[in-house]
């Protein structure tokens, strides 16, 4: 009684006149600590060996100082060059400066194949220039050019002039198919040269596709295994869960022996008549086959949420809307349907952001059409060792994962979402 | 139709694994306007019956019939019965005006009709300005008079209730049986009503059917059921009973001579035991025994214990080697005199204690 004849004005005190707030926060101080204690390590292991990685590796999108780093002489000149007039005898200058010192510390290549990202070419321009460099004699601007031609040509001072600038949007915008120019504006790239935006959209196309199958396929499963009798439905279950312990890539293989040419479900179409022995159907190695396997690889995640958050409903919703005169598909869609958007939104939204970095089953029967942007950044990471390119890629993938997550917040709530 | 037999079940059996029949041979008329209270332990079959009613559950064999037409391959949304659930069921996902509004949504009336029986129905539970909240904002004994609304919101005859006020606290079940009860006498539905709480179905019925193991054991109104029950299963779920074990050893007319285990003899009302020689129960309820006084029936006994209620003090006595024996004895002056230990007589009249069944 006390307590609540006490007005907001006045502040609550424990009997030694103490304020209870403070008193309650020494309290709970401890718990706290302990509570902190007990997931300090993960947290460490975390944010060492996870988050921090991440960040220092997205930030090789945006930032690449290979050329300011090692053509020390020619960068500040470079940054005050317009772009436009012809290069000076101290750029020149500079320039085979910079080449010598390269070649004696055999640093050279990573400046080339820097520079050979943008100006394909560049390379051997810059290796081969770079082993005369030492003979050359003032006025550098005629015995570089007479080594090679191309030193004359403005493209090549353009292109030096873009790379050396280490903070720049270079490889976002290659990343989505744009290129940053000298004068500082982006345009759009040839068309034949345009891949990303493709992939990207292939990539959203492929998730969104595998949602909606997951759905349409989880979705009776789910209820099934929610309103059989339990021992009945811990079979299914079981059934559900074992490929979810096979391991990914016997799946995925699993899939290539049934898909294949020579494979299983196309015998089977032959022995049917339903295709003829000469005209089997492809069904891996394109889009198909990302997407059958990928439908049936991410099924488990589809299903778990939604069957859990259908367990929670009672009978008796369902029930009592018959009693008030709803038909079966009123009572399901109205009553029952409802109830059931927050184990689709968790499944959908675990399956779209699983589906989106998918990077096995894709590049095992993925084919040409059916790879994903996560191979294409792998391709990067491994093959042609852009990192900064991969890095950007990753980058624009996570934006629009955030973004996409961000609509689903608004459109469903996130609140709403519902694991078990 | 006659008006006797508004809902009908003709020997009603039902099975889940074609073993046991968990409703044997169900007979029951109910006419229309009743308040009929099924009442039994659990698993004793009563709401497997109101399930079969309501459509939730086939039944195995037999009849049960609404309004005079046979109802058993009607499905559920057709058949226009109110159904009140253990745990209200109103869909959380609604507010209670949408609660409220679905059952005539799905009869496809106009907006203004559903306005008008929403605002009727709400007052009805005086629960008005509660329209727009959610299900999960109002207290156990709100939602409890929204689906108590619902049930009633498309003026259906008959209306189902499965223990809809076993959630709530002891005072709030009390208050919600008597405005349970008015609401019925103001709108002449008839309605069934499960429970296995003895004092709920007293209080609200104007019938009730009393189940054990898939039987109806006594259909009776509330003071002939407790009054006069016909077997010792009745005689023990109503109300609180004393119980004597004896054997039969005459019967004159309506009176039954039986020797309990002490050798003494006690005359008993004849209701349901068997030929000279034969086991039986004899009923007492423990009001109408009196103490320290001779009678028709009289008996020696102890006091064992003494629990002062209020109005009235619970005496558990020794009485023909029974230490169960309960006396209820009303709040007067001579109370003192009873103490713990205290050796004295109870008498009975005849006509109080039943002759019944053996309890085994």
């Amino acid at each position: 009684m006390l307590a609540s004849q006490n007005n907001n004005n006045q502040k609550v005190l424990t009997t030694d006149g103490i304020p209870l707030k403070k008193k309650l926060s020494k309290a709970l101080f401890r718990s706290r600590l302990r509570a902190f204690g007990l997931v300090t390590p993960l947290l460490l292991l975390i944010s060492i060996g996870f988050v921090f990685p991440i960040i220092v590796f997205l930030t090789r999108g945006v930032y690449n100082d290979t050329f300011e780093k090692y053509m020390v002489n020619l960068t500040p000149i470079l940054s005050e060059w317009d772009g436009k007039s012809e290069p000076t005898e101290d750029m020149y200058e500079a320039l085979v400066l910079d080449l010598v010192w390269l070649k004696e510390t055999k640093n050279i290549g990573k400046v080339a194949s820097r520079m050979n990202r943008e100006l394909s070419g560049s390379r051997s321009l810059f290796t081969s220039s770079a082993r005369k460099a030492k003979k050359l004699e003032a006025p550098f601007k005629e015995s570089l050019t007479k080594v090679k031609k191309k030193w004359a040509k403005l493209e090549t001072w353009r292109a030096m002039k873009v790379t050396s600038q280490s903070l720049s949007p270079v490889f976002l915008a290659s990343a989505l198919d744009m290129k940053y120019t000298a004068d500082g504006t982006i345009v759009q790239k040839s068309p034949e040269r345009r891949i990303h935006v493709k992939l990207f959209i292939r990539t959203l196309e492929i998730s969104l596709v595998v949602v909606i199958a997951g759905l349409i396929l989880g979705y009776p499963v789910a209820f099934l295994l929610a309103n059989l009798p339990i021992r009945i439905s811990n079979l299914l279950l079981i059934l559900v869960l074992l490929p979810f312990w096979t391991s990914l890539l016997v799946r995925t293989t699993a899939w290539i022996a049934m898909l294949q040419g020579q494979g299983v479900l196309n015998d089977l179409f032959v022995v049917f008549g339903i295709a003829t022995d000469q005209d089997r159907f492809t069904l891996i190695y394109n889009k198909a086959g990302t997407l059958i396997s990928m439908t049936h690889i991410l099924l488990p995640f589809m299903i778990l949420p939604i069957y859990s958050v259908m367990k929670t409903i009672p009978p008796s919703y369902v029930r009592a809307a018959k009693s008030m005169g709803a038909t079966n598909w009123t009572a399901f869609w109205r009553i029952y349907f409802p109830q059931t958007i927050p184990g689709i939104g968790a499944g959908a939204i675990l399956v779209f952001i699983l589906a989106i970095s998918f990077y096995i089953t894709p590049a095992l029967v993925g084919g040409q059409d059916g790879t994903m942007i996560s191979n294409f950044i792998d391709y990067h990471m491994r093959k042609s060792l852009n990192w900064s390119l991969a890095a950007a890629m990753g980058g624009v993938l996570l934006v629009i994962i955030l973004f996409l997550y961000w609509v689903y917040d608004r459109v469903v709530g996130i609140d709403n979402m519902k694991l078990g | 139709m006659t008006k006797k037999s508004f809902v009908k079940f003709e020997n009603v059996q039902k099975s889940y694994d074609g073993e046991v029949l968990v409703v044997k041979d169900l007979n029951l008329e109910i006419p229309k306007g009743e308040f009929l209270t099924m009442l039994g332990p659990s698993g004793s079959g009563k709401t497997t019956c109101l399930m079969m009613l309501a459509g939730f559950e086939t039944a195995t064999h037999g009849i049960i019939s609404l309004g005079g037409n046979p109802i058993n391959n009607i499905p559920p949304h057709k058949r226009g019965i109110g159904m009140v659930f253990q745990n209200y069921a109103l869909f959380p996902h609604m507010t209670v005006y949408e609660n409220l509004s679905f059952p005539l949504e799905v009869r496809k009336l106009s907006k203004a009709v559903r306005e008008e029986k929403i605002k009727r129905a709400l007052d009805m539970v005086q629960m008005r300005e509660f329209g727009n909240r959610r299900p999960a904002q109002l207290s156990g004994g709100q939602q409890q008079r929204i689906a108590l609304a619902r049930s009633l919101v498309f003026e259906p005859d008959l209306v189902l209730m499965d223990e809809p006020l076993g959630a709530l606290d002891k005072q709030l079940r009390e208050h919600m049986q008597y405005e349970i009860k008015h609401l019925h006498e103001r709108l002449g539905v008839t309605v069934v009503y499960v429970t296995h709480d003895q004092s709920e179905a007293l209080t609200m019925s104007d019938r009730v059917a009393v189940f054990n193991d898939g039987v109806i054991q006594q259909l009776a109104s509330p003071p002939d059921l407790y009054e006069q029950p016909e077997n010792a299963f009745v005689a023990q779920f109503i109300g609180e009973n004393n119980k004597i074990m004896a054997e039969v050893v005459d019967v004159k007319g309506s009176v039954v001579t039986a020797k309990t285990s002490e050798g003494n003899l006690l005359k008993s009302k004849k209701v349901n035991c068997d030929k000279v020689g034969s086991k039986t129960t004899l009923s007492i309820r423990p009001e109408r025994i009196k103490v320290g006084s001779k009678g028709e029936n009289t008996s020696d006994a102890k006091v064992l214990e003494l629990i002062y209620i209020g109005d009235h003090i619970r005496c558990r006595m020794l009485v023909e080697g029974d230490e169960n024996f309960i006396v209820k004895i009303p709040n007067a002056k001579k109370i003192s005199d009873l103490k713990i230990g205290l050796k004295t007589q109870v008498s009975w009249s005849t006509v109080d204690c039943r002759a019944l069944d053996r309890l085994i």
